[in-house]
C-alpha cells in the first residue's frame, strides 16, 4: 500500500529531473533563476511547514485508531457524524494510515455516514494546516474554505449513507 | 536574529508545547516525536521536487499562457486543467498552497486555483486507488462523484465570497 504513494513520489522525481535537464540544456541562466526562486519559496514557508509537522505528530499520537473509535463511537446518527467530522477536521493523517483506520472503524461497527464524514473532512478541512493556508490566502479565504468544506462533508456523508446502505 | 525569531515564532511555540507534553508524559512525547520524524521524512522527500517544478513553471511559463489556460475566461478548459494538475499531484495538502501562489501570480483565476486546491486535497489518483481497496468501490466512487461537483461549487462560492479588494490584497501579500 505504501508502494503506491511512493510510486507517485518517484514519478514526481523523474518528471522534475527530466524538466530540469531540458531547462538546463536550453538556458542555464534561467534554470539557476528557477532554482533560486524554488529555494526562496521553500525558505519562506519552512517555519510554517515545521510547525505543522510537529502539530501533526502530537495530534496523530493523541488520536490513535482506538481513541478515534471511542470518540466517534457507534452512534450512527447525526451526532456521531458530527463528531466524526470534527475529528477528521483536526487531524491530517497520511492516506496509508487514514484508510486502514477508516476500515478498522467500519469493522468495529461504525456506520458509513460517520466514515464518510471522517474521510471527507480528513482530506478537505485542515485545522492543523491552517497557519500555512492563512499565510497564502489570508484569514477570510482560509476560514471560509475550511468552514464550507466542513459543511459540504455532511452532504458527502449523507449521500454515501444513502448509496452504500 | 530578531527577524528569524519572529519567522519561527509558531515553530518555537509548538516545540515548547512538545517539551511540556514530554515532561508530563514521556511515552506520549516519544511517540509524537517519532510521528514528527516520519512526517519530516515525507516532507523532505516530496517537497523539493514540487518547489523545483514551481520554480521552473515560474520562469518558463509566460503569464499570457497561464491566463489563456487557467485565467478568468478559460471556462471549462481552466476547470479541467485545474482538476487534472491537482489530482495528479503528490504530497500533503500544505504543498498545494505554494503551488496555488505561483498560479495566482501568473494570472490564474481564483476559481480555478480553488478547484486546484480542492482536487489536490480530495481527488488525488493514488489516494483514490487506496480508498477503493480499503473501503470498497461503492464508497470510493460515490465520494468521488459527489466531490467533483462539490469542489467546483465550493470554488465558485469562495471566489464570489471574496471581494475584488480581498483578491487584490491576497495577490499583494502572496509570499515567495
Amino acid at each position: 500500500m505504501v508502494f503506491r504513494e511512493n510510486m507517485s513520489t518517484v514519478i514526481t522525481y523523474i518528471i522534475t529531473a527530466v524538466l530540469l535537464g531540458i531547462s538546463l540544456a536550453v538556458n542555464k541562466k534561467k534554470t539557476i533563476k528557477a532554482l533560486k526562486k524554488a529555494w526562496k519559496a521553500f525558505d519562506n514557508i519552512l517555519p510554517q511547514f515545521l510547525a505543522v509537522i510537529m502539530l501533526v505528530g502530537i495530534l496523530v499520537t493523541a488520536l490513535d485508531p482506538e481513541t478515534i473509535s471511542d470518540i466517534i463511537g457507534f452512534d450512527s446518527g447525526w451526532l456521531g457524524t458530527a463528531l466524526a467530522a470534527i475529528v477528521g477536521s483536526v487531524t491530517l493523517i497520511p492516506g496509508f494510515i487514514a484508510f486502514p483506520t477508516a476500515e478498522l472503524l467500519l469493522q468495529n461497527g461504525a456506520g458509513y455516514m460517520q466514515i464518510g464524514a471522517f474521510v471527507s473532512t480528513l482530506m478537505m478541512v485542515g485545522v492543523v494546516t491552517f497557519p500555512v493556508e492563512r499565510k497564502f490566502f489570508g484569514t477570510k479565504a482560509a476560514v471560509s474554505r475550511n468552514v464550507i468544506a466542513f459543511f459540504f462533508s455532511f452532504i458527502v456523508a449523507a449521500v454515501i449513507q444513502w448509496v452504500v446502505q | 536574529m530578531k527577524k528569524l525569531m519572529k519567522k519561527y515564532r509558531l515553530f518555537f511555540a509548538v516545540i515548547t508545547a512538545m517539551i511540556i507534553i514530554t515532561i508530563i508524559n514521556v511515552e506520549f512525547g516519544k511517540e509524537s516525536l517519532s510521528v514528527t520524524f516520519f512526517s519530516l521524512k515525507e516532507m523532505l522527500s516530496i517537497i523539493p521536487p514540487i518547489f523545483i517544478l514551481l520554480g521552473l513553471l515560474d520562469v518558463w511559463v509566460p503569464r499570457k499562457t497561464m491566463v489563456k489556460f487557467m485565467g478568468e475566461n478559460s471556462g471549462l478548459k481552466g476547470i479541467s486543467i485545474a482538476f487534472i494538475i491537482g489530482s495528479a499531484s503528490a504530497g500533503p495538502l500544505y504543498g498545494a498552497f505554494p503551488a496555488a501562489a505561483v498560479f495566482l501570480r501568473k494570472g490564474a483565476s481564483f476559481r480555478n486555483v480553488f478547484i486546484f486546491i480542492g482536487a489536490w486535497s480530495t481527488t488525488k489518483i493514488p489516494m483514490f486507488l487506496f480508498e477503493y481497496s480499503a473501503l470498497g468501490p461503492q464508497f470510493a466512487i460515490t465520494r468521488l462523484l459527489v466531490d467533483i461537483p462539490g469542489i467546483i461549487i465550493i470554488a465558485i462560492l469562495l471566489s464570489r465570497l471574496l471581494s475584488q479588494r480581498d483578491k487584490e490584497k491576497i495577490l499583494e501579500n502572496l509570499p515567495g
